[in-house]
């Protein structure tokens, strides 16, 4: 089986974000960058099908601006054997939406003919938590979201999903796009001597014109602001004033 | 000239700065209260960073290291140098390469449980009366048989404590040269529990808490000639030859803690306010910082060119003091001025300040004292002018 895993490059999660001054996004000239980490857990569990025997190749496939090769060898010096770069803008500005991420994951999918799809619950720039859904609507495959455990079974998979309250486990027929949640692994550290070899790794080029995709946005960024800054908490004077406020303002009690 | 990182370049950083900061960081302050560094800390550190292919990475890859170029290596050192230098050298230890020097026997024996985390290695050259003047050493081995027999004392022999044997640099004989009688000089292999060789705790000293320092006796220790390293009075030569890169790689590891101090320093600015602002708004504060991050990035540049140089073949001796003295200048200065930003809170064990600044008084000491750098750089320039 092979299994590919689309992964974005996106500002560094230690980066503290600056608005643009016109407001029109985030500010990412002369930003550190780096693989979305939900992606980077699902490369880890795509490696880890491989290392169990039950994929033969992993494939990493990113879709934006030229950089995201770097995106893609970090992903071929942790394990990946391949890599996909679809260039589809020049500015890294430029955020590939959704549902043009999707449709260029089609195209490359119906080359590819992966049986698994494994994609981070989301971004963590713009947080969408689209494409792994409309990819499988495109697909027409069974989709399985938020994973925090996954298991192979002949021509099913089991996931086990992070719903609101607790765990719920599914099973799904293969091909299928699972997507991934934080808890289902912690990724390794890309080992210097496959760093070393990442450079030997094959990588691909192509744009998002060749798969005949338009990559156009659908969507009109409106404006762009810094959250609020948090507000002074207040000091009770007693236990008996603390249980009060929870009761009747907070409402949590 | 490219003074960009290859792909792979900033990969490593990416990886061995990971692998710092989530693996090494949270044990610092233990080692630097207690003094001391746990061997189960040590052995489940090691562990993953041989998972990482972080251990022993300085060693080529025949033996079994990651083969790094000269440049790819000091960055990887630049990196680990930002932790205490007692997890990083222990948990992520860095072979020696003179053991490169060995016959395939040695490598077997004493290399390769060096590659897989089992021992360390010490190189001991200093003696109570020999620092810089290595050939004015008193230490001694004279033949006996197949057999030499060791005596005398050395000193400040780093992480002796630990590791399963000593490369100890021993007078074997005198020579004329032009600067008057030097000693010739043999390197010698001697393990652990050989009869005649005591390792006595060392000096608790003001840098690098938790890494060691021993005293090294031999009094009529007896080793077979197959335990000399190289050749019979060429240990000179073979420490040459071999360890020729460990200034750069004390330039590299001071860059390390001089960038985390600078950072500390960055945050601090923008972040505390007095009389109403930023203080980085002062300029007593922000010239500071000017000042330190242009004294980082101009050792940065002397080092990275000497390790490009190095593999290049054209390195020189000056080269590579002027990256020494550098360095551990800046890092002195740097570590400093943070705590001179950061007011009394950069005197609290609180911050890392406080040990960097101790600890980067030892760099301008160890590997050759700036003063020797400086006599190395200005020889070379006199000399090609027949001084």
């Amino acid at each position: 089986m092979k299994v590919l895993v689309p992964v974005k490059r996106v500002i560094d999660y230690n980066v503290k974000v600056r608005v643009k001054a016109d407001g029109s996004g985030v500010d990412l000239a002369n930003v550190k960058m780096s693989m979305n980490p939900f992606d980077e857990i699902a490369v880890e569990e795509a490696i880890r099908l491989k290392e169990k025997g039950a994929a033969e190749e992993v494939v990493v496939v990113s879709i934006g601006v030229k950089q995201a090769q770097e995106t893609l060898r970090t992903a071929l010096a942790m394990g990946a054997d391949r890599a996909i770069l679809v260039v589809a803008a020049d500015d890294v500005h430029q955020d590939i939406e959704p549902l043009a991420v999707a449709k260029i994951l089609k195209a490359v999918i119906d080359e590819e003919q992966p049986g698994l799809v494994l994609a981070g619950k989301q971004a963590i720039d713009n947080d969408m938590n689209a494409t792994g859904q409309m990819l499988s609507a495109l697909l027409g495959w069974s989709q399985a979201t938020f994973a925090s455990k996954l298991e192979i079974e002949g021509d099913s998979a089991s996931v086990t999903r992070e719903v609101d309250g607790g765990l719920q486990t599914i099973k799904v027929k293969m091909p299928c796009v699972v997507t991934v949640d934080l808890r289902l692994n912690e990724p390794r550290y890309a080992s210097l001597p496959n760093i070393m070899k990442a450079k030997k790794k094959p990588l691909d080029e192509k744009t998002a014109a060749d798969l005949g995709v338009d990559v156009t946005p659908r969507l009109t960024v409106v404006k762009t602001t810094e959250p609020e800054g948090r507000k002074a908490g207040i000091k009770v004077e007693s236990v008996d004033e603390l249980i009060k406020k929870l009761k009747d303002e907070a409402g949590v009690i | 000239m490219n003074f960009g990182l290859t792909e792979e370049q900033s990969l490593i950083v990416q990886t061995t700065r990971a692998f710092v900061e989530k693996e090494l960081y949270p044990h610092e302050a233990e080692v630097e209260r207690t003094g001391h560094l746990r061997m189960d800390l040590v052995r489940e550190i090691q562990a993953k960073a041989m998972d990482a292919g972080l251990y022993a990475a300085n060693m080529p890859e025949e033996v079994g290291g990651a083969g790094l170029d000269t440049l790819s290596w000091l960055l990887y050192e630049r990196e680990l140098g930002r932790a205490n230098y007692a997890l990083h050298w222990t948990c992520v230890a860095r072979p020696s390469n003179i053991l490169l020097a060995g016959t395939p026997e040695q490598r077997e024996k004493y290399l390769v449980p060096c590659m897989k985390g089992e021992t360390w290695d010490c190189l001991a050259m200093t003696e109570p009366g020999a620092g810089s003047d290595l050939r004015g050493m008193s230490a001694s081995a004279r033949p006996d048989g197949d057999d030499w027999i060791l005596n005398g004392t050395k000193h400040f022999i780093s992480h002796a404590d630990i590791a399963g044997f000593t490369i100890a640099f021993m007078a074997t004989g005198e020579e004329e040269t032009p600067r008057g009688k030097k000693k010739l000089i043999t390197a010698f292999l001697v393990d652990k529990g050989t009869p005649g060789f005591t390792v006595r705790e060392g000096y608790r000293n003001v840098s690098h808490r938790g890494y060691t320092n021993s005293i090294l006796e031999f009094d009529d220790c007896r080793v077979p000639a197959s335990q000399i390293l190289g050749e019979v009075h060429k240990g000179f030569e073979v420490a040459n030859t071999w360890l020729g890169a460990t200034r750069l790689q004390v330039a590299a590891t001071s860059l390390g803690r001089a960038d985390r101090a600078l950072s500390h320093a960055v945050d601090y600015a923008a972040q505390r306010r007095q009389f109403g602002q930023q203080i980085g708004k002062f300029q007593g504060v922000s010239f500071h910082l000017a000042d330190m991050a242009t004294e980082l990035r101009a050792a940065e540049l002397l080092t990275w060119a000497a390790g490009w140089k190095f593999d290049e073949g054209t390195v020189t001796e000056a080269d590579m003091s002027m990256a020494k003295l550098k360095a551990t200048e800046a890092l002195a200065f740097i570590a400093d001025a943070a705590i001179q930003i950061h007011g009394g809170m950069g005197l609290m064990d609180e911050l890392p300040l406080e040990r960097i600044w101790r600890d980067a008084r030892v760099e301008r000491i160890w590997e050759g004292t700036s003063e020797i750098q400086r006599h190395i750089i200005s020889r070379e320039m006199l000399r090609a002018v027949g001084g």
